[in-house]
């Protein structure tokens, strides 16, 4: 039997704001357990919730960026349950009224593009952290992290395979950072993926049974849960078992899901609107000065990058992977007047140098305008692409500018065809096996005198010099 | 005016005849007399409030006095205050020491009134009657075999002794105005969302409100100017321009239309108490008053609703009592949810858990729509009712109480006959209105009865005007129980 996999993820992002979501305590990761827990974040008798502002406008902003609906009156609700890291024994949510409603994300894999519907995002606080492993047959909690404002975001179950779930968590990571509303860390837990995975035979119209894999917090561990996942629903189901409905566990370690609890032990969470604060209202004034400090959309970016630049689809949606990375392509192209160069550069050299050095985009020792004065050189002829990667090497080393690089090193093209006509024969002369062999039909020979010829100019010559002129004494 | 009015007490320390200290000084004597047969207080510390009255005595010496400074009053054991043990009548807070000032501390901090104690109440403010305190039941002053009412039970029977000038209450169903007229006193509740909740420990947040609770209407505006005051703190405090409530007491009442809802004196209501109701309403109609014949329909379903939505916040806001963080803890348990268990078990008294399971059951799965949902749609239509009805009357009257205060242990066994001390009461909460009791008789075995005003939204200077007019002219909220030396 032939098996169709379907995945809607159920993503928690933290919103940026400096505040908490319903007190004044700092959002700040990593300070001393409870130092950053006020009154109202430790659930004293007799606090009460303030919305932060702040909190709403990071929601309108991206329900604006998805071009979602958002709901004019929306309300917060209490889930309430028990735990020792949920300080007020209930999370304030949004469960009936959600800030936002529908909106959709573009993705691409390979070379198709592909639109997810989302279904909604509402605004929630985060609960503290319980930590197991300090304390000797105790359990720590810090309560800095309570009160949080998240964004939970969910999408339909659209996605059919592992690498568009990991296109749609890249992408919904990108548009998140790229509107400012969260940092994107995974590791500090900015940015948490629940995926819900389930498996159906082709042509079947009902959704199989599905699973959720909690607590995601890489790209990595999202696509190796949801393919073991896969696996094993697809192998329970061949070898004639059920698939219960539950909430598991990944385990990086070992590569696998693990059960956390089935239906049965699910909680009834007892939601009901919460009567510590009014509904939310957003009026046309607000959302419209909300709009106006968005910044241009990737989905945009990538199609005035495609008509602008003529650089594909691909290229244009990896080119946009980030605000920082698609303004520094956008400049270096500007300052060279060459789009489809400066996308080869940015993803190929650049990327490349990046990864090894472990940096971000932003932390890029070569300016934009060195890239893109780089590239000009190309262009005019001065620089050969060879000598140009040692340039950019030099520039990376912080070593100047690209003129007084290429004038330090000597690594100027050669222009002038006397010098080179002379290396020529000289290499004619002390080759004249090849020679032989290329007037006896050999093509092979022909590019091995290139070669000579290049290494002789220690590969200052134009190369396409170099072609043109050897034609001619070849002939 | 009595000689221990707040205008009085007020005008005696602005004249210097008498010093914050010494008043307080009184007061505390008489509360160590009193207290061990009515137990209206569970935490007294005369350090703290001779402190805080000398401070009163500081600002009035500079001139820095506001109209109540140098005053004590004391304080229902639900408002968090800081260095003070906030016990909300419960053994799961037995051992919490606030730190940190309710909004209505604050503002009476501010005020420069002396704190006389906590008073005791009704654990987490959930009964009619005071005896479901942890610490113990409280006595009516006026027979202390019966009860004070609740769950400002305290309150009440500590200014029903003179025991303080004044108190502070909080009225969820009935509990400031219920006590106040089992105990012969004048309370009033606010309009929802006139004086912050924050830091008053939360029962049913969509209806706790605070409010005064002293001997007269008058007392009670002087209080009101005090607690009243937006807060940004608590959300759902009302925005608006600060008013003087008593700035009508004195207004003729020629004109005024009274309205009697025919459900408020129907089946169920003691004849001593429609009695002297109506004679109530003869008083007001010799001043100028008029009656009208008013139907608030829906009212007679303000008890199942109240009991549906009250005990689903309930359950959710007492959630926080969990042994982790403060409070009680069980002594042994097991794993977690062992704690969890037994400290709820053991830190929650029979009435609390008994609304905890109410309220659990009408939010769980399956029952939210017809129980929660409906009750709120049923709430909707009793405010409207009242919204029709005050288009043909300015004030609406009738009793506070069915009858007048009960035995102890006559109703703690039977939990609907005690819900339905709330009969009246109860609707006020459900619209958001402002409501008060003040005394009108007594009934043949000498215990205060109790007229209930309720006023269309932010019309408590209407209301105290009403209440102070009929003062004007009878002395029941004059009279103090006599046994008490």
């Amino acid at each position: 039997m032939k098996w169709e996999t379907v995945i809607g993820l159920e993503v928690h992002t933290q919103l940026a704001t400096k505040s908490k979501i319903f007190s004044g305590s700092s959002t700040a990761f990593g300070a001393a357990p409870n130092t950053q827990a006020s009154a109202v974040d430790i659930a004293l008798p007799g606090v009460l919730p303030v919305l932060n502002r702040g909190a709403v406008e990071c929601a309108i902003r991206f329900g604006l960026a998805i071009g979602g609906n958002l709901n004019r009156v929306n309300v917060f609700d209490r889930k309430n349950y028990f735990y020792p890291d949920l300080p007020k024994g209930y999370q304030i949510s949004q469960l009936a009224k959600p800030i936002v409603e529908g909106g959709a994300l573009k993705i691409v894999v390979g070379d198709t593009e592909r639109t997810i519907n989302l279904t909604r995002a509402h605004m929630e606080e985060d609960a503290g952290k319980s930590l197991h492993e300090d304390f000797h047959g105790m359990t720590g909690i810090d309560l800095n992290r309570a009160g949080t404002p998240l964004l939970e975001i969910v999408s339909e179950p659209e996605m059919r395979s592992s690498a568009e779930a990991v296109a749609y968590a890249r992408a919904l990571h990108t548009l998140v950072t790229w509107i400012g509303i969260c940092d994107g860390n995974m590791q500090e837990g900015s940015f948490r993926v629940d995926a819900n995975v389930s498996v159906r035979p082709v042509g079947q119209a009902e959704f199989g049974t599905r699973r959720e894999i909690k607590n995601l917090n890489s790209f990595r561990f999202l696509q190796q849960a949801i393919d073991y996942e896969v696996r094993w629903q697809i192998e329970t189901l061949e070898d004639g078992g059920r698939i219960e409905q539950a909430t598991v566990l990944f385990d990086p370690d070992r590569g696998e899901t693990r059960m956390m609890r089935s239906k049965e032990e699910a909680h009834d969470y007892r939601y009901f609107p919460d009567p510590d604060l009014l509904p939310v209202k957003l009026d046309e004034d607000w959302i419209e000065r909300v709009r106006a400090t968005l910044p241009e959309l990737p989905a945009a970016m990538q199609a005035r990058f495609q008509r602008d630049y003529g650089v594909s689809a691909y290229d244009a949606a990896v080119l946009t992977g980030s605000r920082a990375l698609a303004d520094y392509f956008e400049a270096v192209a500007k300052a060279c007047g060459q789009g489809k160069l400066a996308a080869n550069w940015v993803m190929g050299e650049l990327s490349a140098a990046l990864n090894k050095a472990e940096l971000d985009i932003v932390q890029c020792p070569v300016s934009a305008a060195q890239l893109g004065t780089l590239i000009a050189r190309i262009q005019d002829g001065t620089l050969s692409g060879k000598l140009a990667k040692q340039v950019f090497e030099g520039l990376w080393e912080g070593a100047g500018e690209v003129d007084a690089i290429i004038e330090a090193r000597g690594l100027k093209q050669m222009s002038d065809s006397g010098e080179l006509e002379k290396i020529i024969d000289e290499v004619l002369a002390a080759n004249p096996k090849s020679v032989e062999e290329f007037r006896s039909g050999k093509e092979k020979a022909f590019n091995a005198l290139v070669g000579q010829v290049m290494k002789a100019s220690r590969g200052k010559a134009n190369p396409a010099q170099v072609n043109e002129l050897l034609k001619i004494k070849l002939q | 005016m009595s000689e221990t009015s707040l205008s009085a007490l007020a005008a005696q320390l602005a004249g210097k005849q008498v010093s914050s200290r010494e008043l307080a000084q009184s007061y505390l004597g008489r509360i160590v007399a009193l207290n061990p047969s009515i137990n209206a207080f569970i935490t007294v510390d005369a350090e703290k409030t001779l402190l805080e009255a000398a401070a009163a005595d500081a600002r009035i010496a500079a001139g820095q006095a506001g109209p109540l400074t140098g005053v004590p009053i004391a304080h229902k054991d639900i408002f968090c205050t800081d260095g003070w043990l906030t016990t909300c009548g419960s053994k799961m807070l037995s051992n919490f020491v606030a730190p940190y000032d309710a909004h209505v501390i604050q503002r009476f901090k501010a005020a420069g009134m002396p704190s006389l104690g906590k008073t005791n109440m009704d654990e987490f403010a959930m009964g009619s009657s005071n005896e479901t305190s942890y610490y113990g039941a409280v006595k009516n002053p006026w027979n202390t075999a019966y009860v004070p009412g609740g769950s400002s039970g305290g309150a009440a029977a500590c200014v029903a002794a003179r025991m303080a000038p004044a108190a502070t209450g909080t009225d969820t169903g009935g509990s400031i105005r219920q006590p106040a007229a089992l105990c012969g006193i004048t309370g009033l509740k606010p309009t929802y969302g006139l004086v912050s909740r924050y830091g008053m420990i939360a029962f049913a947040s969509s209806l706790d409100q605070a409010g005064p609770m002293a001997p007269s209407a008058e007392d009670c505006a002087l209080l009101l100017n005090v607690m009243t005051g937006f807060d940004p703190s608590d959300s759902t405090s009302l925005e608006r321009e600060k008013e003087d409530y008593a700035r009508d007491l004195d207004k003729p009442l020629a004109g005024l239309r009274v309205g009697l809802p025919r459900e408020f004196f129907a089946e169920g209501l003691n004849n001593e108490v429609a009695a002297a109701v109506d004679a109530a309403v003869a008083e007001l109609k010799t001043l100028g008053a008029t009656p009208v014949d008013i139907s608030l329909a829906n009212s007679k379903l303000a008890i199942p609703v109240y009991y549906v939505l009250a005990p689903a916040e309930a359950s959710s806001n007492l959630s926080r009592f969990d042994g982790v963080r403060y409070g009680y803890r069980a002594p042994d348990y097991a794993n977690l949810d062992d704690m969890y268990c037994k400290t709820r078990a053991q830190g929650f008294g029979a009435e609390v858990k008994r609304r905890i399971l109410i309220g659990a059951y009408v939010l769980s799965h399956g029952y939210y729509d017809a129980y929660y949902l409906q009750a709120q749609k049923i709430r909707r239509l009793i405010a409207d009712d009242f919204s029709e009805a005050f288009k043909v009357c300015d004030v609406i009257l009738g009793p506070t109480a069915p009858g007048t205060a009960f035995k102890l242990g006559e109703k703690s066994d039977d939990p609907v006959e005690m819900y339905l001390n709330d009969l009246y009461t109860i609707p006020a909460n459900l619209a958001g209105l402002p409501g008060m009791s003040l005394p009108c008789g007594f009934d043949a075995k000498g215990l205060p009865i109790g007229l209930q005003l309720v006023g269309n939204y932010f019309s408590e200077a209407k209301m105290l005007n009403v209440a102070h007019q009929y003062q004007r002219v009878t002395d029941w909220h004059a009279r103090a129980p006599e046994g008490l030396k």
